[in-house]
């Protein structure tokens, strides 16, 4: 007992050291032979385990007491010290049970630990297993024999667990019941596996089986765990693959809609460059048809007019001669017409290109005069051309658009103005700048005919060029005009003012049928001075007038290394002006804008003006004098104010002057001032009709003072002053069989100011005109004897082709030839054969055009100017 | 002052009688025109180069068609064709209308017609020479008197 006690107590204290152990006990070997006396010292006998099989006993009131004594064995295995809570099984013979029996003779063999299998344990009847050591009298060698072995053994040392327990204190998160579940399970035997721990749910769902080793190498344990509720459902992972397909479905859909989108507008945008492509082709076939249908209409049309022009030199009585008038005058409103709308579609295109030759501004200005002086004489209106002295004589650009413009902007002046005036004038930009600066007053009385006028400055008060001081002039020789075309007509209403310079435009349709006209000429007007880098501008107060600006820029004509610049294209009144040089002049006028007007005029003559306002004026100037003035020009409106003013004035004249001076009426128009002198009875009096024009001037002071014939152009001034700009200084070859043709024709063209040289054969012609040679042009008759205008035509073109091609080729210096390389002199025929055939022949042997025989003005005027410009 | 004007006015009248005739067109004012300080005589001059060339002219048709083996009809074409054309660039408005008939009968190869046609041309040439003399005779007068020529429109 006392032993008991120990063992009881030292396994109490120590059994924290053994956790996984419920209790130990220790059982001895007995064999047979020392039973008695082993029951003897123990006090009492050795127990079996049987009964408790077949007598499950209530845990409380378990007596082992109760248990009845072992049968006789070989050997026992009581148990002699257990600790306090298995005492229980004090006095029990481990071998009557048939785990224990096992478990014991199988440790003792092995000298290793062995585990039962799991079975009800005595008094608790709790699933347990027993873990036995053999102790061993005597330590044994790890090669002992199991007899050896057998015989050594003192006892058996147990260890009883319960598994519960054990698997509790070891698994104790995971077992705790809530959401793993665990079975132990002995699997020694595999098919019947026995339950050690755990509850038999159902093994549906995942299983991890894990072995488990207890050190005994004969039973094999092991562990299944599983999730005691079933996985619930993976809300998040749901959600998140849920919330990724959708995203990925929107991506996926945003993505094949841009996709879509994209290809959609891909689609628009080449409809829409086809569309493009082809209303540009529309576009631009519609200017092609506009410019094809015009020009077919303009060759007709040139047929019709040179029908009528051969009729008009005709025999035709006055009626018939009106009618042919009339038709001449619509067929050219009809070519101007056409013009102007081939014009509209060749700035559209942008294929219009100004020229660059050197022309007169002065002359061009006279021509526009000259084209309106008859209408704004029966009108009544007085038109008036100013140009300043700064303005260089001679400039380069292209003259014939300047005077487009010009005679477009005049045109809508006359058309539009019924009384007072139109006044063009002409000044460098730079001449107006300074104006401005000083702040000139404008005084509405101050004007050409005294009606008042729309102040300029309004219309070029938006100008650039304005607005730039030390302006844009990089190179020094630019010459920058500005042009003013004044009128006192009707205006322009304000609501039609914003549209003025958009084509087609009109003020009002009533416009085309009072008036005539398209529309399209102040918007080729703009263009043509936006070719030329200048601005337009106007300014227009309804029932006073309109003053319409443009400035224009153009390079300085006078440097004399152009091929072309003669010594006197300069004025054609040149020959004229000698006369009149140094001549002195009195203007009466009271108007100081009209009289300058004048003034320029009669200067451009040569002739000294000197400017008054009044009868008294006049004559105290003539007294004063010191050289007599050789004319008096009155203005016709001071001659009728004071008709006895005028009488007395010329009375006085006579008697005052040492040299009567010849007197002039400055009249606008012609009948009012015949029927003035007639009343007044002097028939001394010239009356020079307005507008003046240098040329016209000079024709009147001619006859007035006495000169003949000179200077009284025929009918068609035009054509004789241009043929004169066009052929003065030139060298002309006439060649002509017949000397009184030569002389004719010689004397012709050096009236036009050509420097002639005549030849009578046609092997002259031949050897003056091959290359190099100083002819600007060669009139040729058909008809010679030795060879005729033809042959001798071929030879030189031959000749020059010859010439051009070895200059080409390099064999010839184009140094040596003027440095021209490419010759072509151009011959005319002069021919009185009106036979087309004649005429096809002309060109067919390289001449270039013809002309008949005794000149006639215009057509030479045409012929010529197509390559003398 | 008087007797240039009164020369004055007989040659306006003869000038205007001899264009009224048909003596003389519109091209002989254009060579008056031409006149002028550079060439003073240039009308004179004209109208001798003229008066040489109808002489010259009219003896190479008269030989030609007077050949009685053939007429070489083509030379006597070239001679009229010449004199029309001098004829016209002086104004001689008679003697050119002639001309142009005198053209016809020679490619009608017709001698009568042709030799009916130059004794008219002859005829006219002198008729005009004389006129032309006068003409020229009153202009001198006038300028030795100290005048201008005018102009006949």
């Amino acid at each position: 007992m006392n032993l008991q006690m120990t063992f009881a107590r030292y396994t109490e204290r120590t059994a924290f050291e053994r956790p996984l152990t419920s209790g130990v006990a220790y059982a001895v070997r007995v064999l047979h032979s020392e039973r008695e006396q082993f029951e003897k010292h123990q006090g009492w006998t050795i127990k079996r385990m049987d009964t408790l099989e077949k007598n499950p006993v209530h845990k409380d009131d378990y007596n082992p007491d109760l248990f009845e004594p072992s049968p006789i064995q070989e050997e026992y295995a009581p148990v002699i010290f257990a600790q306090d809570i298995i005492s229980h099984v004090i006095s029990i013979d481990l071998l009557s049970g048939k785990e224990d029996r096992e478990n014991v003779l199988r440790a003792r063999k092995s000298g290793k630990g062995v585990l039962t299998a799991p079975f009800p344990l005595l008094k608790t009847n709790r699933l347990g297993v027993i873990l036995t050591f053999a102790v061993y009298k005597r330590d044994l060698p790890s090669n002992a024999t199991p007899n050896e072995r057998i015989q050594a053994t003192n006892g058996y040392l147990g260890g009883v667990f319960d598994v519960e327990s054990l698997v509790e204190k070891l698994l104790q998160q995971l077992a705790s019941k809530q959401k793993i579940l665990v079975n132990v399970l002995d699997t020694t035997n595999q098919s019947y596996p026995v339950s050690m721990y755990g509850s038999n749910a159902s093994d549906d769902g995942l299983e991890l089986v894990s072995h488990l080793n207890f050190g005994d190498p004969f039973r094999k344990h092991e562990m299944r765990c599983r999730f005691k509720q079933k996985p619930p459902w993976p809300w998040l992972a749901i959600t998140t693959s849920i919330g990724i397909l959708v995203i990925a479905l929107l991506v996926g859909h945003i993505f094949h809609a841009t996709v879509n989108r994209i290809a959609k507008v891909e689609d628009d945008c080449h409809k829409m460059m086809e569309l493009k492509k082809q209303a540009e082709a529309a576009d631009v076939a519609k200017s092609q048809f506009l410019a094809t249908v015009s020009h077919e209409i303009r060759t007709p049309m040139n047929g019709v007019l040179g029908m009528l022009h051969m009729l008009m030199d005709t025999d035709l009585d006055v009626t018939q001669l009106d009618y042919v008038r009339t038709a001449q005058a619509s067929g050219k409103a009809l070519v101007a017409l056409i013009n102007e709308v081939l014009d509209q579609a060749k700035i559209e295109s942008g294929k219009l290109e100004l020229e660059e030759v050197q022309f007169d501004l002065r002359a061009v200005l006279d021509d526009v005069l000259s084209l309106f002086s008859g209408k704004a004489q029966d009108k009544g209106v007085e038109l008036a051309v100013f140009i300043s002295d700064r303005v260089p004589e001679m400039l380069i650009g292209d003259p014939g658009r300047f005077r487009q413009i010009i005679t477009n902007l005049m045109g809508n002046s006359i058309k539009f103005t019924e009384k007072g005036h139109i006044h063009v004038t002409v000044h460098l930009v730079e001449e107006v700048i300074d104006s401005i600066e000083v702040e000139t007053e404008f005084s509405s009385n101050n004007t050409l005919s005294g009606f008042p006028v729309a102040d300029r400055r309004q219309s070029w008060k938006g100008f650039r060029t304005f607005s730039q001081e030390g302006s844009i002039h990089p190179f020094s020789d630019s010459i920058n005009i500005i042009v003013s075309v004044e009128d006192t007509g009707e205006g322009i209403p304000i609501e039609a003012q914003s549209r003025v310079f958009t084509p087609f435009m009109q003020v009002g349709p009533s416009i085309s049928r009072t008036h005539g006209g398209t529309g399209i000429g102040l918007s080729i007007s703009k263009c043509l001075v936006n070719l030329m880098k200048g601005e337009i501008g106007f300014v227009s107060i309804p029932k006073i007038g309109s003053t319409f600006t443009f400035t224009a820029v153009f390079t300085s004509g006078s440097s004399s290394s152009k091929e072309y610049k003669s010594q006197q294209i300069n004025n054609q009144t040149n020959s004229v002006s000698s006369e009149f040089r140094g001549k002195r002049a009195l203007v009466v006028d009271p108007r100081s804008v009209r009289a300058k007007v004048s003034r320029y005029h009669i200067q451009r003559l040569g002739i000294h003006v000197e400017v008054v306002s009044d009868w008294k004026q006049g004559l105290s100037s003539i007294s004063r004098g010191s050289s007599a003035f050789n004319m008096v020009l009155i203005e016709q409106e001071v001659w009728d104010q004071d008709l006895n003013g005028s009488a007395h004035f010329i009375d006085n004249l006579e008697k005052i002057a040492i040299t009567t001076p010849k007197v002039f009426l400055l009249s606008n128009s012609i009948s009012s001032s015949r029927a003035n002198t007639t009343t007044s009875g002097v028939c001394n009096l010239t009356v020079i009709p307005k507008p003046l024009r240098a040329s016209m001037l000079a024709a009147s002071l001619q006859r007035a003072m006495g000169d003949g014939n000179k200077g009284n152009p025929r009918n068609g001034e035009v054509p004789s002053l241009s043929l004169r700009n066009l052929l003065l200084g030139r060298k002309i070859l006439i060649v002509d069989d017949n000397n009184v043709n030569l002389k004719v024709a010689a004397g012709a063209l050096r009236k036009y100011g050509a420097d002639v040289v005549s030849a009578s054969r046609g092997m002259e012609a031949i050897e003056l005109l091959t290359p190099p040679h100083r002819f600007d042009a060669c009139f040729m008759d058909i008809q010679m004897p030795e060879m005729d205008g033809f042959e001798a035509t071929r030879r030189i073109r031959d000749s020059e082709q010859n010439i051009n091609d070895r200059i080409h080729f390099g064999e010839l210096s184009v140094e040596t030839y003027n440095n021209i390389s490419n010759w072509h002199v151009p011959i005319l025929a002069m021919t009185a054969d009106v036979i087309q055939a004649t005429h096809e022949a002309c060109l067919r042997c390289g001449m270039d055009g013809y002309v008949s025989k005794p000149f006639e003005a215009e057509q030479l005027y045409r012929e010529v100017s197509r390559f003398f410009h | 002052m008087d007797v240039v004007n009164q020369l004055q006015r007989q040659f306006i009248d003869y000038s205007a009688s001899l264009h009224r005739e048909g003596f003389l067109d519109d091209q002989f004012t254009q060579l008056q025109k031409l006149q002028d300080d550079n060439s003073p005589d240039f009308v004179v001059e004209v109208a001798s180069l003229f008066f040489e060339d109808c002489e010259k002219l009219i003896n190479n048709m008269a030989r030609a068609l007077e050949q009685q083996q053939g007429v070489d009809f083509k030379q006597v074409d070239a001679s009229v064709h010449q004199l029309k054309g001098s004829s016209s660039s002086i104004g001689a408005m008679r003697v050119k209308d002639v001309c142009i008939a005198f053209r016809s009968f020679c490619e009608a190869q017709n001698r009568e017609g042709c030799l009916r046609c130059l004794q008219q041309v002859t005829h006219e040439y002198s008729l005009l020479k004389n006129k032309l003399q006068t003409l020229f005779r009153l202009q001198q007068q006038i300028l030795a008197a100290g005048g201008s020529i005018p102009v006949v429109e």
